[in-house]
């Protein structure tokens, strides 16, 4: 994984309320035994037709789509299955950040492990964002996870939640054995000061 | 403070006195369920680098999504299971004729216990709570860190408390009740909130019917839902977000029905005009068990199947599908036209038999109706009762049982 650094981009808007993991990637997708080539599958059902060819009036075949690194979604995102393959398939896409009013649970923590950024907007900024978008599809926004803060057009910054732990582990560019392993010289440090090993597999 | 049962658990599980909702606590698991995906969380497992899981007698893995094989990557999957459980020694594995859908094999074989924190990689994992536990889904990666440590951070959910008063109306079920509370309350409507369910409706169901509830409280975002035990409950003074009050008989006039393509775009049966069924599917970790069996049979009996319907019956899990066997259910419903799956997921994730064309409808027992989640994007899926899914058969439309019985 990648620090998480400060970047702007173009923003994709999917206004659909309550995009479920199937939409994300049908089931049939997770046969697969590995974890890579998701990104052709993201939004496969809404993005291709019956023979397999892209649907211009989908918003990811769309010029603006591409490069973005930013999925402006609609409420509740990510709700229904456990599959960690939905924000595989978002970041192999080239996303880094998805906002939302508010995510799924499971989601919203697969998403954290594989620096994939869910970032929750008030109800308002939310609405202002999918009308700025709608007026000029190239307007682009900085998602600053340091100072965790959106940077919208014009300046204006607006403030967005999320834990302190998860935070850091993005902005080193960890997962949380990532994090552990950061610790390596005190652990061993810690263990070779220890007179008596403790039998882990007793009690 | 009083506490709720999702608070209590918690704090017990963490080693604390108490807790409350916005809390992070890290509580030690006591079970760590998977099904298919355990391949996932064995890569990930294998990544961290420990040589064994922290305790292969709280791990449960159960074949169910994709069985028996029905492709050589799915039998690759299979196969990497079957050697990752020999090589750590997990002794609750449920491979292919042993078990049957993971959250009835879990239930039936004892592995729940009130008070216990469950995980599971699957987001019904919700329906342990049926048995007083705190039961939620996770992610693949999560779990990983769980066969590695046992131990997992919870955010402690604030509580909403369901009391349903009443009787049900004839043919009305615990299916009926949750996709009505589901209606109301919206797909977001429990986002990381435990859901209570009690009063004296609640009380008069089955084990099987609990289930029902806990199971599709994921449907509106519960982590974790519960239906009293007599082990452990609230505290009488618990506090919880909301109190909501229903009284069954009142607000339950006709079956519910959720329309294509949302769990909570719920109707009452009436407000459907007639809409031909291809497919029924009675089944599922929501209503595959041999209480929905029997009620089918019930209808079903000495009748036929409608020409342009076809009927999917999937038991939950090989005990039911013998228990059914001896009770005639499976031999009533094969006389009707039924085709009996083997026990597992079946087509409701839409990779295994009964996948739906484009155009086709399909009226199923299980919990979600999603675009293009039982085969075709273009097909439609209607969620219902068990009792409505063998009206529908019989009726070739989605019927209410009155139409059909007799």
């Amino acid at each position: 994984m990648k620090p998480f650094t400060r970047f702007a981009s173009r923003v994709v808007a999917l206004p659909n309320r309550n995009v479920d993991t199937d939409q994300i990637i049908p089931a049939r997708f997770l046969k697969t035994t590995t974890k890579e080539g998701l990104d052709r599958q993201l939004f496969h059902d809404w993005r291709y037709d019956a023979e397999g060819h892209p649907r211009p009036d989908f918003v990811l075949n769309q010029p603006r789509a591409r490069g973005a690194q930013i999925l402006l979604a609609g409420d509740n995102f990510g709700c229904g299955s456990s599959r960690e393959h939905a924000p595989w398939a978002l970041t192999q896409f080239g996303f880094r950040a998805v906002i939302s009013t508010s995510f799924a649970d499971i989601f919203r923590q697969n998403s954290l492990k594989n620096s994939l950024l869910p970032v929750i907007v008030p109800a308002d900024v939310h609405q202002e964002l999918f009308a700025l978008v709608e007026r000029d599809p190239e307007m682009t926004l900085a998602v600053d996870l340091a100072g965790q803060k959106l940077e919208m057009p014009g300046g204006r910054a607006v403030e967005f939640p999320i834990d302190p732990f998860s935070r850091q582990c993005l902005l080193d560019g960890v997962d949380e054995l990532g994090y552990i392993l950061q610790h390596l010289p005190a652990i061993e440090e810690f263990e070779a000061g220890r007179a008596v090993p403790i039998n882990t597999l007793a009690g | 403070m009083g506490m709720t049962l999702a608070e209590k658990i918690l704090a017990r599980a963490s080693g604390r006195s108490a807790a409350a909702p916005d809390e992070v606590v890290v509580a030690s698991i006591d079970l760590a369920m998977s099904h298919e995906n355990a391949d996932l969380v064995r890569k990930s497992f294998k990544e961290i680098g420990v040589a064994r899981v922290w305790d292969p007698e709280k791990i449960v893995i159960i074949l169910d999504h994709r069985v028996p094989a029905e492709s050589e990557k799915t039998a690759t999957t299979h196969k990497a299971i079957r050697e990752f459980v020999r090589e750590q020694g997990i002794r609750h594995f449920y491979d292919v004729g042993r078990g049957g859908i993971c959250h009835q094999v879990l239930a039936e074989n004892g592995h729940v216990k009130p008070g216990m924190v469950v995980v599971g990689t699957d987001s019904h994992t919700t329906t342990h709570g049926a048995f007083g536990a705190f039961a939620a889904g996770i992610g693949a990666t999560e779990m990983a860190g769980v066969w590695t440590e046992g131990r997992l951070w919870f955010k402690v959910p604030s509580t909403i408390r369901i009391l349903v008063s009443g009787e049900f109306p004839p043919w009305l079920s615990a299916k009926d009740l949750i996709l009505y509370i589901i209606g109301q309350l919206g797909a977001d409507g429990a986002d990381y909130r435990a859901v209570e369910f009690d009063g004296p409706a609640i009380r008069n169901l089955t084990v099987a019917s609990r289930m029902v509830l806990a199971n599709l409280s994921m449907e509106m975002g519960a982590k974790a839902a519960f239906t009293p035990v007599e082990e452990i409950g609230p505290d009488a003074d618990a506090r919880y977000e909301r109190v909501m009050e229903i009284d069954a008989a009142a607000v339950l006039g006709e079956p519910q029905i959720a329309c294509p393509h949302a769990v909570d775009n719920v109707k009452p049966l009436s407000a459907l005009r007639e809409v031909p069924v291809d497919q029924a599917v009675l089944g599922s970790c929501t209503n595959g068990r041999l209480e929905d069996l029997e009620i089918a049979a019930r209808l079903l009996a000495g009748k036929r199947v409608h020409e342009r319907t076809r009927l999917i019956v999937i038991p939950a899990s090989q005990r039911i599908y013998l228990e059914a066997m001896k009770l005639g259910y499976i031999q009533t419903l094969v006389e009707a036209g039924a085709m009996i799956n083997p026990p597992g997921c079946g087509p409701c994730v839409g990779v295994h038999q009964g996948i739906l064309a484009a155009g086709e409808v399909c009226i199923s027992s299980t919990n979600r109706n999603f675009i293009g989640r039982m085969g075709s994007k273009d097909s439609e899926v209607y969620l219902a009762s068990p009792a409505v899914v063998a009206a529908s058969a019989l009726a070739g439309h989605i019927a209410h049982p009155e139409e059909v019985e007799a």
